[in-house]
């Protein structure tokens, strides 16, 4: 693929609103997981809520489409200048050659969840709960795009955790082949039951904040996130600096809907076709951003896989012990993330891991690393066997 | 918008699969889309996916083994590696029952749910059960774009197609929901259609398809009660160009997409 410029980029988790405060939690190694508090969630575990959500509301004319995930949505388009850089974009472009392509997999499930509670008599759900703007995938879409007043084409992907890694490939495929000119890609995912008390069931939740890579990691802290990207062609007038999309790798396990292919075959193609699309070898890249959920196969399976292809010899780590788990928004989360590594030669630690576990034969970062960093690797695994690594790049200097 | 610019986005149809009320197959809803046959509406019969393992075969729910057997259908006649078979898989929204089940539950006083379940209420649970069924290792995604969702995912596969100049397996299905969410998602019933897609004109291909994005009204059906149908379920708003296809002639047609934008098919056969 031609590379593309990351022109424009914002994120909002657990950790912060926006880009100076996402890498200050970093620099600092400040962690934002707290003790579940979450509407009537009654689990032991700690959760990266984002403060205040619901204390927004939604412009009048996009009413209907309230709930928790487009709120967050809202807060993250609200961040960095990114609205005006999309209209910017819509300015040069015009706003039909925008498209508009993110990565839920929650969408606005605690909607109905909620709704659930006030069913009438006779079992029927209230007056009030719009199903097509709030729990379908597509609610962030169609959101989105009137938010932004685009009129591009669109599509939600939701392949669980990956989602919002596979929309990057989904806007660089209508790029390359000139059906838009830029696109606006992301991912937003927010709590709700539904999640909290499935991974739960599936005894997947840490207890205590979670631990990737850690010799006692016990599971995952859900999180949740809004983080988006302006993809554009790479132009001459690009700024020294300009961060670009170069590889996108993805996958399949055809394992286990759940537990990852215990070899990591699955997350090792992943990476190796990212580094091919890009003309990479595993010697160029600096430093990678793990899926590292914190669940012992996850991890185990992730470090056979990155020890397959890289040995030990980069620096990796994940940062969901600081944001938590954002599930389908984590994609894009770690990918701004990855970003600003590249941008402020930081590769950031992995918090909360006190004892890398000695038999995952990876350079696990405890602390962060100033390093000038090129070439950063960002993976996402889901449920399904659904895998992707992105690879972006900067040059140095 | 340039209509007039030449399209990158084409593909052949190497192969087509469908089940829906009264469609039990490619053949027989060809005989209906070309008015060979009258269309008498039956509730969707979906024979279980021949090629799981038992255990996955249990686990599964009505949705996953609608789309894997429309997926099934179109590959059932080919030799292609179906282990590096890229697929698309666009549903309007996850399974319905899991849904209701999950949020009675979680409205209720014990808020147990059953972790299978779990993992089966992604919405990519399909494109997951696919590729183990058919140990592919390829990629394989699943999108929504509501009402459109069969024109994002055709839009999805065919720049897959384009940049990769490899075959694709899109798989759009829906299915109805319970209620009391039926009430606030009406999807008429069960329907699944699969487009093998291929890079070049094989033997037995079908038709050569051209897409472009345009701003104009999307084809509708003049007969009922297939106009119903079409309308009725996210996977069957493909209608148009499957009728298309089963003529065997050439033409255009134009599927609903998005508010203000349409996905046009110049079909050659």
């Amino acid at each position: 693929m031609r590379p593309l410029a990351l022109s424009h980029f914002t994120a909002t988790s657990a950790i912060g609103r926006g880009l100076e405060a996402t890498l200050a939690a970093l620099r600092a190694r400040r962690g934002a997981l707290a003790p579940c508090a979450f509407e009537t969630v009654a689990l032991e575990t700690w959760i990266g809520e984002v403060p205040q959500v619901d204390a927004l509301r939604l412009p009048a004319p996009l009413a209907r489409f309230e709930c928790r995930n487009n709120r967050l949505a809202q807060l993250g388009l609200a961040q960095d200048g990114f609205i005006a850089a999309v209209e910017a974009c819509a300015a040069r472009y015009g706003p039909h050659r925008i498209g508009v392509f993110l990565g839920t997999s929650t969408s606005g499930t605690l909607q109905t969840e909620l709704a659930y509670r006030r069913r009438g008599p006779d079992g029927a759900l209230p007056q009030d709960f719009l199903y097509a703007s709030t729990h379908n995938p597509f609610s962030l879409g169609d959101f989105v795009r009137r938010s932004l007043a685009l009129a591009g084409p669109a599509a939600v992907v939701s392949t669980a955790c990956s989602s919002s890694a596979k929309v990057f490939g989904s806007a660089a495929r209508l790029i390359e082949t000139g059906v838009i000119d830029a696109a606006v890609v992301g991912g937003v995912d927010s709590l709700c039951l539904t999640t909290l008390y499935g991974f739960h069931a599936l005894q997947l939740v840490a207890r205590d904040p979670c631990r990737p890579f850690d010799v006692a990691r016990d599971g995952i802290s859900i999180g949740e996130a809004a983080a988006f990207a302006l993809l554009e062609p790479l132009g001459s007038d690009a700024p020294p600096g300009t961060v670009r999309l170069t590889g996108i790798g993805e996958s399949s396990d055809a394992y286990h809907m759940s537990s990852p292919h215990p070899e990591g075959l699955g997350a090792r193609a992943a990476m190796l076709a990212a580094l091919a699309e890009a003309g990479r070898r595993p010697e160029d890249i600096d430093y990678i951003n793990l899926h590292g959920t914190g669940t012992p196969s996850n991890d185990a399976a992730e470090a056979r896989a990155v020890a397959s292809v890289f040995g030990t010899r980069v620096p990796v780590s994940s940062t969901k012990g600081a944001t938590g788990h954002a599930l389908g928004a984590a994609g894009a989360l770690e990918a701004v993330i990855s970003a600003l590594a590249l941008r402020h030669a930081l590769a950031p630690a992995g918090i909360n891991t006190t004892t890398p576990d000695p038999a995952l034969a990876v350079d696990y970062l405890t602390d962060n690393r100033a390093q000038e960093l090129s070439c950063v690797l960002s993976n996402s695994f889901g449920f399904g066997g659904s895998n992707c690594s992105l690879l972006l790049e900067r040059a140095c200097g | 918008m340039a209509e007039c610019a030449p399209s990158r986005l084409n593909a052949y149809v190497r192969a087509i699969g469908v089940l829906g009320p009264g469609l039990r197959d490619w053949p027989s809803a060809a005989a209906v889309l070309a008015g060979r046959e009258p269309y008498t509406p039956q509730p969707t019969e979906t024979p279980p996916p021949v090629t799981l393992p038992p255990a996955e075969r249990r686990r599964i729910g009505a949705t996953v083994r609608l789309a894997l057997s429309a997926a099934q259908q179109a590959l059932a006649a080919t030799d292609l590696d179906v282990a590096q078979l890229a697929t698309v898989f666009a549903a309007s929204g996850g399974d319905g029952a899991i849904c209701h089940e999950f949020c009675a539950t979680l409205a209720s006083s014990d808020r147990q749910i059953s972790p299978t379940r779990f993992h089966n209420s992604v919405h990519n649970a399909a494109s997951g059960y696919w590729s183990i069924a058919m140990r592919s290792t390829a990629p394989s995604t699943a999108l929504s774009a509501y009402d459109g969702s069969f024109a994002a995912g055709l839009l999805e596969a065919l720049a897959q197609l384009t940049v990769r100049t490899a075959p694709v397996l899109l798989v759009s299905y829906d299915s109805a929901y319970p209620e009391p969410l039926h009430a606030k998602r009406p999807i008429a019933a069960a329907f699944a259609c699969a487009l093998l897609l291929v890079p070049r004109p094989e033997t037995g291909a079908r038709a050569r398809i051209e897409a472009r994005l345009v701003q104009a009204p999307g084809d509708t059906l003049e007969e009922e009660p297939l106009e119903s149908l079409r309308r009725g379920v996210p996977a069957a708003r493909g209608l148009p160009l499957l009728r298309q296809l089963a003529r065997g002639e050439r033409g255009r047609v134009v599927i609903d997409y998005l508010s203000g934008l349409q996905l046009a098919l110049e079909v050659v056969p």
